[in-house]
């Protein structure tokens, strides 16, 4: 297990730069999600970590050790890919036990520790077949099984579960997640998925544009995002330009259009410096809607729905508030609103967050 | 009846093609001396006069010599070949895939006669080392074209799997790229193969005095008279031209379907 460390790493192609200066500590034992949309750098970054490609500028550390020019197969790390790359020629056995031929094993130990290896991954008895025989999910657990046989000192996934269909998806990121704590191997993930960075990682670093945009626990990335891109990017955001009129120590109050004045804890706005142009951060499941005014102090205005979009267990609402559309995911007992209807939103300000205008 | 008029058509440019193929496979099992029909019995006697011509041996070991090693030198440079143009970043790649390509596309007769010229300008004389050379250059194109297809086709990432898992980038090749690139290696080395063992417009001007191919000898024997075992020599060669490839098909299904893939 190691800690792995990026210090100033700059990354281009040509005239183009996938990485921009990037400084980046990866705990020991960690599960850290590199987020972001196609194109942020978030794969670059990690086949750089890799050894896949090498940084035009700048350090990469793991466990205390420059690797800059260490190649990549005497880095000792497990790699996933997206695609499973497992080896269409061999039988699943062979498979996983390939990193230990090169590792000075003994063939009584290969056997044994390849076994340990599918039962960790509850495949235990397919190891005689051959990948084509196998499912997608069982791929992909077979590629997990080969690239943590090794042992690594860090485990790079790129993309793992983006090629598989949409409920085992969701088994595989609980299955994932189990193996991951089980053997605490430092993890490295690499998702465009924002759920799966939610659900999966102990710290979410978004990526936009080859920048780093925020690092932080998935509960303060969400809840606290530091910059536009990164509320817009997880979850359903509502953003209001706006002033800050007042700053202090416990908190900020913004003037913005529809609510007016709404205080903000500081806690929710770590990145407000002081009076100033402001933007509030309403995540859209805490913008509620209401047939009646709520009456207990949390801020209203009244609304008009726009557009309805159903999805069981909870509603999507777009609706008119002045001369701002509002976007409002609402859990629902009884029926929707109907398009149309009138309704009162209810937001508590310290549900809000406030970023820097 | 445009149908039926087709189908007629078809059997006719087949029968147009083979016939005169079939016809000397079955005189060489004829027992008779001189070509004609009906046939008197069968027999493999002319089998047994190749067997004991001494000349069709010595041409019979030369065309194997001079197919195995072409087959071996062409597999060889075209599957490295085809690992730079494809894997790696080279300049002029395109270009230098078009060079490789050429020798298909200009006439025989103009490659022979430009190498060997090119070879008397530099004062080197016919050689069988020029002979092999020639062949080279002749089924190296073949080898590429079925080499890039297949290693386009393996991705990159398998490679790169088992590059993170402590293979060094030439036991990956050995224990990744090769054997997934083998039946194109095979296809390749069986194209080249069989493309050298009835070579004759090259191998008339390459060949130095006194060493013949099957196909020279062939060709020599007919210029004094046509012997029955012309065409039991002209059976053999179709056994080994069109068997060949057959066999590797059929290896190469059988291993495939072991595998499931």
């Amino acid at each position: 297990m190691s800690s792995v460390q990026l210090k100033n790493i700059v990354k281009r192609f040509g005239a183009f730069t996938a990485v921009e200066k990037t400084s980046l500590t990866i705990p020991d034992g960690a599960f850290t999600t590199l987020l972001g949309p196609s194109g942020c750098g978030k794969t670059t970054t990690l086949r750089m970590i890799a050894g896949l490609l090498d940084p035009t500028e700048g350090e990469i550390v793991i466990g205390g050790k420059r690797v800059n020019d260490v190649p990549i197969h005497k880095r000792n790390l497990g790699l996933v890919f997206q695609n499973y790359a497992l080896f269409p020629h061999k039988s699943v056995a062979e498979n996983v036990a390939f990193g230990l031929r090169y590792r000075n094993v003994s063939r009584a130990d290969i056997a044994r520790r390849v076994q340990d290896a599918l039962d960790l991954v509850q495949l235990p008895d397919v190891g005689a077949r051959y990948p084509k025989a196998l499912s997608g999910g069982q791929q992909q657990r077979i590629a997990l099984a080969r690239a943590i046989v090794i042992e690594p000192d860090v485990l790079l996934l790129d993309e793992p579960l983006s090629a598989l269909d949409a409920n085992l998806r969701e088994d595989m990121r609980v299955e994932l997640k189990r193996i991951q704590a089980r053997i605490g191997v430092t993890t490295v993930f690499v998702t465009h998925d924002q759920s799966e960075a939610l659900a999966m990682s102990d710290e979410i670093v978004v990526m936009s544009d080859g920048r780093v945009e925020q690092v932080g626990a998935p509960e303060d990335v969400y809840n606290t995002p530091a910059s536009e891109f990164v509320a817009r990017f997880l979850g359903a955001s509502n953003i209001l330009g706006g002033q800050c009129v007042s700053h202090g120590a416990d908190g900020a109050v913004l003037e913005v259009p529809v609510f007016g004045q709404v205080a903000v804890p500081a806690a929710k706005s770590p990145h407000l410096t002081g009076p100033g142009p402001a933007k509030l951060v309403i995540r859209a499941e805490k913008l509620l809607l209401r047939a009646a005014a709520p009456i207990d102090g949390t801020l209203t205005a009244p609304a008009i729905v726009e557009a309805v979009d159903y999805q069981g267990q909870s509603v999507r609402y777009f609706v008119r508030a002045g001369d701002e559309t509002f976007q409002a995911i609402n859990m629902i007992d009884g029926r929707p609103f109907a398009q149309g209807a009138q309704v009162h939103l209810a937001l508590r300000p310290q549900d809000c967050a406030a970023l820097p205008g | 009846m445009g149908w039926a008029a087709i189908r007629a058509y078809t059997i006719l440019v087949y029968l147009f093609m083979f016939l005169p193929v079939a016809v000397v496979v079955l005189l060489s099992f004829n027992q008779n001396q001189f070509g004609s029909f009906p046939m008197t019995g069968f027999s493999l006697r002319w089998f047994e006069a190749l067997w004991n011509n001494d000349a069709v041996m010595r041409a019979f070991r030369t065309s194997i010599v001079l197919g195995l090693l072409t087959a071996l030198i062409s597999t060889t440079l075209g599957v490295l070949a085809s690992l730079a143009l494809v894997r790696y970043r080279v300049p002029g790649k395109n270009l230098i895939t078009t060079i490789l390509i050429a020798p298909i596309l200009v006439p025989e007769v103009v490659l022979a006669v430009a190498l060997l010229l090119f070879l008397n300008w530099l004062g080197i004389g016919k050689s069988f080392a020029l002979l092999l050379a020639g062949h080279v250059i002749f089924t190296l194109p073949f080898v590429i074209l079925v080499v890039q297809a297949r290693l386009v086709s393996i991705r990159r990432d398998v490679e790169e799997a088992a590059l993170s898992l402590g293979a060094s980038p030439v036991q990956t090749f050995f224990s990744i790229t090769l054997p997934l690139l083998m039946p194109a290696v095979a296809a390749g080395g069986l194209f080249a193969f069989t493309i050298s063992f009835d070579d004759i417009t090259g191998t008339l001007f390459w060949k130095p005095g006194g060493v013949e191919t099957v196909p020279t000898q062939i060709f020599s024997m007919l210029r004094n008279s046509i012997s029955p075992e012309i065409n039991a020599l002209g059976t053999v060669m179709i056994i080994m031209t069109v068997g060949l490839p057959l066999l590797g098909a059929a290896i190469a299904r059988s291993l495939a379907l072991k595998r499931g893939v």
